[in-house]
């Protein structure tokens, strides 16, 4: 019997020949990842317990980004518990404020994803790195604080669910409605503690980013990874973004690998599609929900705050106004100043948008644009749980940055196409 | 600044005895971290806190109604959404004994073992124990005897190394005892 991907990244990092699912592992991790929330506990922890101590000062990276720039003073007192450790231990790759971004637009960004590795970071969509082939999960605050101390953690081996893409996207239709498509016929705990495996010709025609987008959102099945094979479009991004070490192993699924389930979607008939409150599987097409008025649209996030997310919203908001308060927060400082010097910001002000520094932001409603009792945002984030974005009786409505964009200028959920 | 987390409570579920811990029933599936611990209180991580703040998005009422040893019994796919360990803390802050659930989410299951929380995966339980009953659990046992309806529920103990992980008293002292 073959294995999977996932299987065989899985079997390499813990040392053996094969895995099956179900299996115990205990895992090398090769990239930890590190914010200003979870990290902060998992350092006093490890203060605590007197095993203050870091497995590699080169293979953690740090990011403040939830509260950053810090928001009030409890969040200033997090950033600073993780700056102190960070010096403290000689953090290699820590991007203060001025470089930090959001986590899961700047690891891959800066360089910190290799194919085949295996990543674990203190926040649960870690798993958008299996966009490049790789083994990566989100942990709570305990696991960080063992992976931070040793280097390794335990692992259940994940049984395996492969979505085939099949077909190409239509004009206004983008990997964030695939994905919320998928969602929605799985449910939010349609693939609870597995991993998801996307292949099909509809992928090959995705960009990096566009794929991302797509395995960022794994979590909202339940999943425990997301992961797409490793082809072309990965190999002329590694070659773009890798720093130092430019080495990697590619993995790839064997013919004969088990999978639980095998999901088949015919992308070309697929319409922009809107996640509407509370739970990401709400996904129905606009048709179903265009006219909606809403109160705030916000372009930003780990899912789809990056360069050719901007891009799209500006093509869309050009020469236009918008009717909504609208923010557009890039995910990374060079997305930003990417975004500068295209003229996209012009674009941005002239239709009457903020432009924020690169945070999270109001996606978990910390701070930038949280919503008042009663109000509707339309969010090219992932998650629209009730509170997620501010009042516990707000309203979030997931979409891509084309549909964001569209239903700002209308100020109602608003089908993109007729912008395209 | 250190954690105000009391490590000595991490075992609480097996040495201490709650007599007429009231159920605390929530019919719904996916309740999700979001709703266990809103991201506005996530600017700190003192359990005393943010246990003023368990399920607030859920039931603002919970933290008023809930003693000490009570337990939350919920549908499918408790816990989902967010890493937050802040959610076990909350929930653990606010004295609850346990959750009992149809199912839970991934990463708030794996929060729970390694923080020494002992969760409880039961359908059975969840279709029988009505809100407000009273109930008493036996961990070792593997059973939860609803006082108020007169039945005793079997529910399958955590498979062995999660029982060895609580039984060290979470991941981190877990660590420290094995690599020693
Ligand atoms: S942008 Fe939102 S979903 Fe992404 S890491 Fe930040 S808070 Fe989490």
């Amino acid at each position: 019997m073959g294995m999977t991907i996932t299987e065989k990244i899985l079997a390499r990092a813990a040392g053996v020949d094969r895995v099956v699912p179900g299996q115990l592992v205990d895992a090398n991790i090769d990239v930890v990842m590190c914010h200003d929330v979870t990290t902060p506990p998992a350092i006093s922890m490890l203060v605590e317990k007197g095993i203050d101590r870091v497995f590699d000062p080169d293979k953690i990276v740090v990011t403040p980004d939830h509260f950053q720039p810090a928001k009030d003073v409890q969040s200033a007192e997090l950033h600073k518990r993780l700056d102190d450790w960070a010096r403290r231990h000689g953090i290699k790759h820590y991007y203060k404020l001025g470089r930090a971004g959001v986590c899961h637009a700047l690891l891959p960004e800066q360089g910190h994803i290799r194919p085949g590795e295996v990543i674990v970071g203190g926040d649960s969509h870690t798993c958008t790195y299996g966009a490049f082939a790789a083994f990566s999960t989100g942990i709570g605050s305990t696991d960080l604080a063992a992976a931070i101390a040793t280097g390794k953690l335990w692992f259940k081996v994940p049984a395996s669910m492969k979505f085939v893409l099949n077909g190409s996207l239509p004009p206004g239709v983008y990997s964030k409605d695939v994905i919320l498509a998928v969602i929605g016929r799985i449910g939010t705990d349609g693939a609870l503690y597995r991993a998801m495996e996307f292949v099909g010709p509809a992928l090959a025609g995705m960009s990096m980013e566009a794929r991302m987008t797509m395995t960022n959102m794994a979590i909202e099945a339940g999943a425990k990874n997301g992961i797409m094979a490793f082809d072309d479009t990965t190999q002329t991004y590694l070659r773009q973004h890798l720093k130092e070490s430019t080495a990697y192993q590619v993995f790839e699924s064997d013919r004969d690998a088990e999978y639980l389930a095998t999901e088949t979607f015919d992308c070309a008939k697929l319409e922009p599609m809107v996640a509407l409150p509370h739970l990401p599987s709400n996904a129905v097409p606009i048709g179903q929900c265009a006219g909606r008025p809403m109160d705030q649209a916000y372009i930003g996030s780990c899912t789809n705050g990056r360069i050719e997310d901007l891009r799209l919203a500006a093509r869309i908001m050009k020469g236009k106004q918008v009717a909504i308060r609208t923010l557009i927060v890039s995910s990374t400082p060079e997305v930003w100043k990417q975004a500068s010097d295209e003229g996209l910001f012009d674009v941005f002000y002239s239709a009457g948008c903020v432009i924020s520094a690169p945070t999270c932001g109001a996606c978990l409603g910390g701070f930038m644009g949280v919503l008042a009792a009663g109000e509707k945002c339309v969010s090219t984030t992932n998650r629209n749980f009730v509170g997620r974005m501010g009042h516990p009786k707000s309203e979030v409505y997931l979409a891509s940055p084309a549909t964001a964009a569209a239903s700002a200028v209308e100020g109602k959920l608003t089908d993109p196409r007729k912008y395209l | 600044m250190l954690r105000s987390r009391d490590d000595k409570k991490t075992q609480r579920q097996k040495s201490e005895v709650w007599p007429m811990a009231k159920a605390h029933v929530y019919q719904r599936d996916h309740i999700n971290t979001d709703e266990i611990i809103p991201a506005r209180y996530l600017n700190t991580d003192k359990e005393a806190e943010l246990a003023k703040h368990c399920m607030e998005d859920l039931d603002a009422g919970f933290v008023k109604k809930a003693k000490a040893g009570d337990v939350i019994v919920a549908g499918d796919d408790f816990g989902c959404g967010s890493s937050r360990e802040h959610a076990v803390w909350a929930i653990r802050g606010a004295k609850v004994q346990t959750v009992i659930a149809r199912s839970f989410a991934r990463i708030f299951y794996r929060n729970a073992i390694n923080c020494g929380f002992y969760l409880i995966e039961s359908a059975d339980a969840v279709d029988k124990i009505k809100d407000g009953d009273e109930i008493e659990i036996d961990y070792d046992a593997g059973v939860i005897k609803d006082e108020t309806s007169k039945t005793k529920i079997q529910f399958m103990p955590l498979p062995d190394f999660a029982l060895e992980i609580i039984r060290d008293g979470g991941l981190l002292d877990h660590i420290m005892k094995t690599s020693a």
